[in-house]
């Protein structure tokens, strides 16, 4: 299992792009931390998530 | 008006007098890129100049609106003028001996590693929620040693108390509400914008002051 953003989920052994294009998250408007380092958006493609990864994905929101 | 000539040490002494020896010293030695100057980095980099930040990289492209008055640190008789140049008019009254270096550019996936390479502490102040996540992918990915202060979520007629920092792997810091979009709500407030800049520019003090949590 995988915590993302606080929930258990099961998708351990997809890649963060594979994970990332089964959900609502537009790629160009986010972060994506895993066990306390930001995956930079080149290396989505091949970083395996594993059992008990832990998730946080900070989406941001315009204006400044 | 009488005609105030203030040496560097005047205004030196009158820091350390508010913000103690220690802090201002290590103020003074600071340096910080502000990447966008709107109602985010023009707030911050009053706020920065005013701590006696001794150098500050004031990066934007754009030039004073009609609609930027409400909430960004800018003047009637600054429409039209760049950012760039208008803000560094201000800082300099405050400020007078901050050290300013200022670049008329837009920042992008091409040159943004070279423009603040020299900067270990950077503010995200841009308005567009890609343009941000660009900022902190490509820094990250090529100066992981660097710290960003970025804001997010900041529009809107919400409550102040909604407003926080908050801290995203090591060394990324994001400050706002992180959900109401300035595309998406009506308003965008002084007082809440200012509230987003006030977070991001005391992130930045406390890490000047080597405080790395939120």
């Amino acid at each position: 299992m995988v915590k993302i953003n606080g929930r258990e989920e099961s998708v351990d052994c997809m890649t963060v792009a594979e994970y990332l294009k089964g959900t609502a998250y537009d790629t160009r408007r986010i972060a994506f931390e895993r066990n306390g380092d930001i995956v930079p958006k080149s290396a989505y493609d091949n970083t395996v998530l594993e059992n008990g990864d832990v998730i946080e994905i900070v989406s941001f929101v315009g204006g400044g | 008006m009488k005609n105030i000539k203030l040496t560097k040490n005047d205004i030196y002494r009158a820091l350390e007098e508010r913000q103690g020896k220690t802090l201002t010293e290590a103020l003074s030695h600071a340096r910080v890129a502000i990447c966008g100057l709107g109602g985010l980095g023009s707030n911050v980099a009053v706020m920065l100049a005013r701590a006696g930040v001794g150098s500050l990289h004031l990066i934007d492209f754009d030039a004073v609106d009609i609609t930027n008055l409400n909430r960004q640190n800018y003047t009637v008789q600054q429409l039209g003028r760049y950012k760039t140049d208008a803000l560094c008019e201000y800082l300099l009254s405050v400020a007078p001996f901050c050290n300013i270096k200022s670049e008329i550019v837009k920042l992008n996936e091409e040159n943004i590693c070279d423009i603040l390479c020299d900067d270990s502490i950077i503010c995200e102040a841009f308005d567009s929620a890609e343009t941000k996540a660009m900022l902190v992918d490509l820094i990250i990915e090529k100066y992981p040693e660097k710290y960003i202060v970025s804001g997010s979520g900041m529009a809107g007629i919400g409550s102040a108390n909604k407003m926080q920092t908050r801290r995203v792997g090591k060394r990324l810091y994001i400050c706002g509400d992180e959900i109401s979009d300035a595309y998406e709500e009506t308003a965008l407030l002084s007082s809440r914008v200012m509230l987003c800049a006030a977070h991001e520019a005391h992130m930045i003090i406390r890490l000047i002051a080597g405080e790395y949590n939120v």
